[in-house]
C-alpha cells in the first residue's frame, strides 16, 4: 500500500500550475488536500506520474462574496472554513449544514471544496450542493478559461467531469438564495463522517404556503450528483404540506436508477431515497 | 509509607503507558527503521480463490522467491488426535495450486516498501483458475468443488471435523415440551482488526548463525518451536522477540506463513529483511474469524423452563488450517460450551469445520462464545415471546444458582454471580422505569427495546482443558522466574507475551504484597525467547489467571527465602518475619531488616547464608490450573429508525464478575475494548465477498469498525466472587465484552421491533438487513418521517 514513484510540484502562482498541468497533461493530476487521491495512490488505484499540488498557490483559499448576493468559493478551500462559514442567509446555513457531513474534523481539515467537485465522487456532499444549486464551475487551463454549469460538470460516470486534463478549478460561483428560501439537507451513512449510502440537499422558495422553486439533489443514486426533477415538478406550484412531500419523495425514489454495493442493494438506495428526501424537505419546509 | 499496603484491587496507572502515549513505544515497523540495510518484503499472492499454478516468472535476476526457493521446507500441519479430525497441510509459498484470495505464491525483496511493490507488480503468476467453493453449506455438497483435491474426506466433501455430542433423553424431553422454539444463527465473517497489522523483521547473523525474528507475535516460544520444526534447523539457532504490538485479538496468535518464509529468506540470504503488512492484506489474507451457522432448537415447558437443547454448528473454517490450535478450537469450543450458564440435562449437537475457498479462520477475542451466546440469548427472548414471559424472569429461572455446576457435556463450572449480574443490570437500567418510556415512545411510533445478556466465559484453561480437545500441542501451564538483584529489585521473568494488556503493572501489583516491596521495584521480563521461560504467550484470557498464578507461586518461595535469611540474620523464627514495606520485620516489633540488605547478603555476603542455603535469590515456578468461568451480564438500550434500519444505541451496562479484580481500571478497560469489537459484530464488521471469491471489503472504507461516535458510554459495575478454581481469585476478563455484546444488542433491536414480530438473528444486523426486516413485516411503510 505504498504509491508508484512520482514527481511533485508545489507551484506558487495559478500560472505555474497550469503551465505544469500543459506540460504534464494525462500524467498529472492535481493535489489539493489529498484526503481522496493519496489513498488512491497508496492503494494503486489512481497512478499519477506528476502531482502538481496547489497548496500553496495564493488566491484559491477564498470565500468572496458576488453580485448579486452569491458566493465565489476557491478551489482550495477547506471543508472546515465552509462549515464555518459567515455567509449570511440561507445559503450559508445550507453551506454549514452540509459541510459537518463530509467526512470526519481531520478530513474536514485538509480536504478541499474544489477537491472534492474535480474528485466528484457520487456519494459527496459538495457535489450534491452544487448541482442542487446549479453552481457555476470557473476552469482554467494555460491557453483558455471557461465557466460550466454544474451539471454539465459532472459526467454521469463516477469520478468524472468534463475537466481537460490540463485545466484546474479554480473557483465555483453559488447563487444568492432568497431571504425566505428554505433549505434541507439529510444524509444516511452507515456510521458518522462516512460517505453517504444516500444523501439529499434541497432548496425551496415559497409564496406564502405556495411552493413557488424547488431544487432536490440526490448523492449515491448514479454515476453522479443528480437532481430530481420530477419531484420538483410535483412541489413546484403545490402547497407546502405534509402530503406534498410524501408524493415529492415518492416521485424522487421513482426516478433514481440506483446501483447496488456492499453498503446498499439499489432497492435500499431506492426506499432510501424517499426517506432522505422528505427529511431534507422537512427542514426546508419547516 | 503506610505500613501494610495492599497493592492488588488499587486502579494503578499502567507503567506501560507513558513510554506509549509519548510515541516512544517501539513496534515491528521502527524496528524494521533502526536497522541498517534492512530490506523490505512484498509478497504476491493470489488473486483468485482457487486455481492451479502453471508458471510464475519473475523480470530476470529480481530477487524473487518461491517456494522452489525454499526447496526443502515442511509444510505447516497441527493435528487434533480425534477420528473426526482431517488434518490440512499448509504449504510455506502455494506451488502448485492456491485455495484462497490473497494466498502467498512469490515474496519479493527491495530496498523499500515501495520498490518491493514495485517488483511484486512485474511477477507474472500465471494461474488456471478453477470453479471455487466459498459457502459452507454449500461445501458439502458432493457436486461441490474439493478444497483440497485428492485428500480422503470421510465425513462428507470438505468436511474437516464432523464432533458429536447427546445425552440420552433428549428426544422425551422435545417429546415433553409445551413449547419448541428453533432458530438459525448466522454470524458473518469478521477480520479481529488490531490497529497495526501483522509484521516481522528476520535478522540472519552470519557470525553466530542465528536468526532473530522480532515479530507481531502473541506466543514468541510457540513461534519459535513451530519455525525451527518447519524449517527443520535447531530451536537454538533461532530467537523469537515481541516488541510492543498494536493489538493482537488472537489475529496475532497463529503462526503466519509469511513469517516463516521471511525467516527462510532472511537465512538463505544472509540478510535482514522485513515484512509490515498493509492494510489491504491484512483484511484479505491474514486470518479471518467467526464465520459460523446455527441451527438450534430448544425445548421449553409453559414456565420457561430449559428441557432440552439441540444444536447443529457449522464453522466456515476457510482453505487452511491455523498453527498450532487448528480450525477445531471454534466447532469444539461452540459444542463445549453451548449451553451456557443456563441449567440443562439434556443436550445433542452436532458441530462441523467445513474448509472454503475463502481465507483461513483463527481465533478472534471469544472464539466461537460470542455466537453461542448470542444463539443461547436469543432462544431466551424467542422463547420469552413464544410463552408470554419476561425475558429476565426467563432467565432466572434457568440460570444456574448452585456450584460447582457441571454442564451436560461435563465442563465444570466454578461459583461465579449469573442471577446475581442479571438482578444488577435490571437495577442499573431502571428497567420498570424503561419499560414506561418505551411505551410512550411507541405511542409517538418510536422503536426503542432493551435487550439482555447473560454469559459465563471460560478463562484460564490448562493443560488438561486443551488435552480434552485432543490437541497434539497442548499448551496451558505458565511459569514465572523471579528474582531479586542485590539492590533488592524484583525481575519477573515470564512466558505470557502481553501485548497492550497491561500484564507488567499487574503482575507488579500481585508481587508487591507477596514480597512487600512497592510496584515500581517490580519489572516484567516478557516477549524474548533468549530471556524468558519457555510458555504459551497471551491469549484466551489466561494471563493473570495462569502467570499471576505462577507468580504468586514463584513469589511464595521468593518470601520463604527472604523470610529464611532474615530470620537467621535477627535470630527469630521465619514464620514470625513479615515482609512489608520494603523489610523484613519480626511481627510484633521493630525488628527488622530491609529487603536491599537482605539481598547484598544473598549476593555479596552469601557465607553468611543459613546453611544449605545457595547464594542468590532465584526462583522459579509453574503453575497449571483446569479453568475458571469468570461470568457477566451486558444490557443494551437501543432506538431503531424503522425508516432507515439505522440502530442507535442509547446505553450500554456491563455487570462484570472477573473474580479478584487486581486493577480494577485495567479490568475496566478490558471490557470496554471487547464491548466495543462486540458492537462492532453485531451491527458494524462484516468481511464481504462476490460469488466469485473477490474481498469487496478490502479497506476501512468498506470494512467499518465503530468509532468513538458510535459507541456509547460503557457503564460498569464490578461484582468479586472468588473461587478456588484460581490460587490468586483472579478470573480471565479478556474476551467478555466482545462475548456478550452481540446478543445484548440484537436482543435489544428484537425488542425494540417486537411490535412488528421481527427476531433479529443475524449479524452484523446492518442498517439495509434491518429495514428489510422491517419492510417485510410491514409492506406498506411509507418511510418518511420519524
Amino acid at each position: 500500500m505504498k504509491p508508484a514513484a512520482f514527481e511533485y510540484h508545489a507551484p506558487r502562482t495559478v500560472e505555474e500550475a497550469l503551465s505544469l498541468l500543459h506540460e504534464h497533461q494525462d500524467e498529472a493530476k492535481v493535489l489539493a488536500g489529498g484526503q481522496s487521491l493519496v489513498p488512491a495512490m497508496n492503494f494503486r488505484l489512481a497512478r499519477p506520474a506528476v502531482l502538481v499540488d496547489i497548496a500553496h498557490v495564493p488566491d484559491l483559499d477564498r470565500i468572496e462574496a458576488t453580485d448579486p448576493g452569491g458566493v465565489t468559493i476557491g478551489a482550495r478551500v477547506r471543508h472546515l472554513d465552509l462549515e464555518h462559514n459567515t455567509i449570511a442567509g440561507p445559503l450559508g446555513s445550507l453551506i454549514a449544514s452540509t459541510g459537518r457531513w463530509v467526512g470526519h474534523y481531520p478530513i474536514r481539515v485538509r480536504g478541499t471544496f474544489g477537491g472534492s467537485l474535480a474528485h466528484a465522487d457520487p456519494a459527496a456532499e459538495w457535489c450534491a450542493l452544487a448541482c442542487a444549486l446549479d453552481a457555476e464551475v470557473h476552469c482554467r487551463s494555460a491557453s483558455s478559461e471557461r465557466t460550466v454549469g454544474a451539471g454539465d460538470f459532472f459526467e454521469q460516470m463516477a469520478f468524472t467531469t468534463c475537466l481537460e486534463p490540463d485545466e484546474l478549478l479554480v473557483g465555483v460561483r453559488l447563487p444568492r438564495l432568497s431571504d425566505s428560501c428554505g433549505v434541507g439537507m439529510a444524509e444516511f451513512a452507515r456510521r458518522w463522517g462516512d460517505f453517504a449510502i444516500v444523501l439529499a440537499v434541497t432548496a425551496v422558495e415559497r409564496d406564502g404556503d405556495s411552493i413557488t422553486g424547488a431544487r432536490i439533489a440526490l448523492g449515491g443514486v448514479a454515476g453522479g450528483p443528480v437532481r430530481a426533477l420530477n419531484a420538483e415538478a410535483v412541489l413546484n406550484g403545490g402547497p407546502a404540506t405534509a402530503e406534498t412531500v410524501a408524493a415529492a419523495a415518492a416521485a424522487a425514489a421513482d426516478e433514481v436508477d440506483p446501483t447496488g454495493d456492499i453498503h446498499g442493494s439499489a432497492d435500499y438506495r431506492r426506499d432510501l431515497v424517499r426517506t432522505m428526501v422528505t427529511r431534507a424537505l422537512d427542514q426546508a419546509l419547516a | 509509607m503506610t505500613t501494610g499496603v495492599r497493592w492488588t484491587g488499587r486502579s494503578l496507572r499502567r507503567f506501560e503507558d507513558p513510554a506509549l502515549v509519548r510515541g516512544l513505544g517501539r513496534f515491528v515497523a521502527d524496528v524494521a527503521d533502526q536497522h541498517r540495510g534492512t530490506l523490505h518484503a512484498a509478497f504476491v499472492r493470489s488473486p483468485v480463490p482457487a486455481g492451479e499454478i502453471r508458471s510464475i516468472e519473475a523480470p530476470p535476476g529480481a530477487p524473487v522467491l518461491t517456494a522452489a526457493s525454499f526447496g526443502g521446507i515442511r509444510t505447516m500441519c497441527a493435528r487434533l488426535d480425534r477420528p473426526d479430525f482431517v488434518a490440512l497441510e499448509t504449504p510455506v509459498l502455494a506451488s502448485d495450486a492456491v485455495r484462497h484470495p490473497g494466498e502467498p505464491v512469490a515474496l519479493v525483496v527491495a530496498g523499500s516498501r515501495a520498490e518491493a511493490e514495485d517488483l511484486a507488480e512485474q511477477v507474472v503468476v500465471d494461474i488456471e483458475a478453477t470453479r471455487p467453493v466459498l459457502d459452507a453449506a454449500a461445501a458439502t455438497d458432493p457436486a461441490a468443488p474439493t478444497v483440497h483435491a485428492g485428500l480422503d474426506m470421510p465425513m462428507g466433501n470438505n468436511v474437516v471435523l464432523d464432533a458429536r455430542f447427546a445425552t440420552e433423553g433428549l428426544d422425551a424431553a422435545f417429546e415433553e415440551a409445551d413449547e419448541i422454539v428453533a432458530l438459525d444463527i448466522r454470524a458473518h465473517r469478521q477480520n479481529a482488526l488490531p490497529i497495526e497489522a501483522r509484521g516481522a523483521v528476520a535478522a540472519h547473523d552470519p557470525a553466530t548463525g542465528r536468526t532473530t525474528l522480532t515479530a507481531a507475535n502473541q506466543m514468541p516460544h510457540m513461534l519459535r518451536t513451530a519455525l525451527a520444526d518447519i524449517l527443520d534447523i535447531g530451536e537454538a539457532e533461532l530467537r523469537v522477540v515481541t516488541p510492543e504490538v498494536g493489538g493482537a485479538f488472537g489475529q496475532k496468535m497463529c503462526v503466519p506463513r509469511e513469517y516463516v518464509a521471511l525467516v527462510a529468506a532472511a537465512r538463505l540470504l544472509g540478510a535482514t529483511i522485513a515484512w509490515i503488512e498493509d492494510r489491504s492484506e491484512n483484511l484479505l489474507a491474514s486470518w479471518h474469524s467467526r464465520d459460523h451457522s446455527y441451527r438450534l432448537r430448544g425445548a421449553f415447558d409453559r414456565r420457561g423452563m430449559l428441557l432440552g437443547l439441540d444444536a447443529d454448528i457449522v464453522c466456515n473454517i476457510g482453505a487452511y488450517s491455523n498453527y498450532p490450535v487448528t480450525f477445531g478450537v471454534e466447532p469444539l469450543m461452540a459444542m463445549a460450551e453451548l449451553p451456557g450458564p443456563y441449567r440443562l440435562s439434556q443436550y445433542r449437537v452436532r458441530s462441523r469445520a467445513v474448509t472454503t475457498n475463502m481465507c483461513p479462520i483463527a481465533p478472534y477475542r471469544g472464539v466461537s462464545r460470542p455466537v453461542l451466546t448470542l444463539a443461547m440469548e436469543r432462544l431466551m427472548d424467542t422463547a420469552a415471546r413464544r410463552l408470554d414471559l419476561d425475558p429476565v424472569e426467563i432467565r432466572r429461572a434457568n440460570l444456574v444458582r448452585e456450584f460447582p455446576y457441571a454442564m451436560p457435556t461435563g465442563l465444570p463450572v466454578d461459583p461465579g454471580s449469573y442471577v446475581e449480574t442479571l438482578d444488577a443490570a435490571v437495577e442499573a437500567l431502571d428497567l420498570e422505569g424503561f419499560r414506561r418510556r418505551q411505551q410512550q415512545a411507541a405511542a409517538e411510533g418510536r422503536y426503542v427495546g432493551v435487550g439482555f445478556s447473560v454469559f459465563g466465559e471460560r478463562t484460564g484453561y490448562g493443560t488438561p482443558a486443551f488435552a480434552a480437545r485432543a490437541m497434539e500441542i497442548t499448551p496451558g501451564y505458565e511459569t514465572v522466574q523471579l528474582e531479586m538483584n542485590p539492590s533488592g529489585d524484583v525481575t519477573a521473568r515470564i512466558g505470557a507475551s502481553p501485548h497492550g494488556q497491561g500484564l507488567a503493572t499487574a503482575l507488579s501489583q500481585l508481587l508487591a504484597d507477596e514480597l512487600g516491596v512497592e510496584p515500581r521495584h517490580v519489572s516484567v521480563v516478557h516477549g524474548d525467547t533468549d530471556t524468558t521461560p519457555y510458555g504459551w504467550g497471551t491469549f484466551a484470557s489466561r494471563s493473570m489467571v495462569i502467570a499471576g498464578g505462577a507468580a504468586k507461586l514463584a513469589a511464595e518461595r521468593l518470601a520463604a527465602q527472604l523470610r529464611e535469611i532474615a530470620a537467621h540474620q535477627l535470630e527469630a523464627s521465619p514464620e514470625d518475619i513479615r515482609l512489608e514495606d520494603g523489610s523484613a520485620v519480626v511481627a510484633g516489633t521493630s525488628v527488622g531488616v530491609t529487603l536491599p540488605e537482605i539481598a547484598r547478603i544473598a549476593h555479596h555476603s552469601s557465607h553468611l547464608l543459613p546453611a544449605p542455603m545457595e547464594p542468590g535469590l532465584s526462583v522459579s515456578a509453574t503453575y497449571d490450573p483446569g479453568g475458571t468461568f469468570s461470568n457477566a451480564c451486558h444490557a443494551a438500550v437501543v432506538e431503531v429508525d424503522p425508516d432507515t434500519g439505522h440502530v442507535h444505541l442509547e446505553r450500554f451496562v456491563v455487570i462484570a464478575d472477573a473474580g479478584l479484580e487486581v486493577n480494577p481500571m485495567i479490568v475496566e478497560g478490558q471490557i470496554h475494548g471487547g464491548v466495543t469489537q462486540g458492537i462492532a459484530n453485531a451491527l458494524y464488521e462484516e468481511l464481504v465477498t462476490d460469488d466469485d471469491g473477490n474481498l469487496l471489503t478490502a479497506s476501512l472504507m468498506d470494512f467499518l469498525p465503530p468509532t468513538a461516535c458510535e459507541v456509547p458510554q460503557i457503564e460498569v459495575t464490578h461484582l468479586q466472587t472468588i473461587t478456588d478454581a484460581s490460587i490468586t481469585g483472579a478470573k480471565g476478563v479478556g474476551e467478555g465484552g466482545a462475548i456478550g455484546a452481540p446478543a445484548a444488542v440484537l436482543n435489544a433491536i428484537s425488542d425494540a421491533l417486537s411490535p412488528l414480530g421481527i427476531e433479529v438473528d443475524e449479524m452484523p444486523a446492518t442498517p439495509a438487513r434491518v429495514r428489510e426486516l422491517i419492510r417485510r413485516a410491514q409492506p406498506t411503510t411509507t418511510g418518511g418521517r420519524t
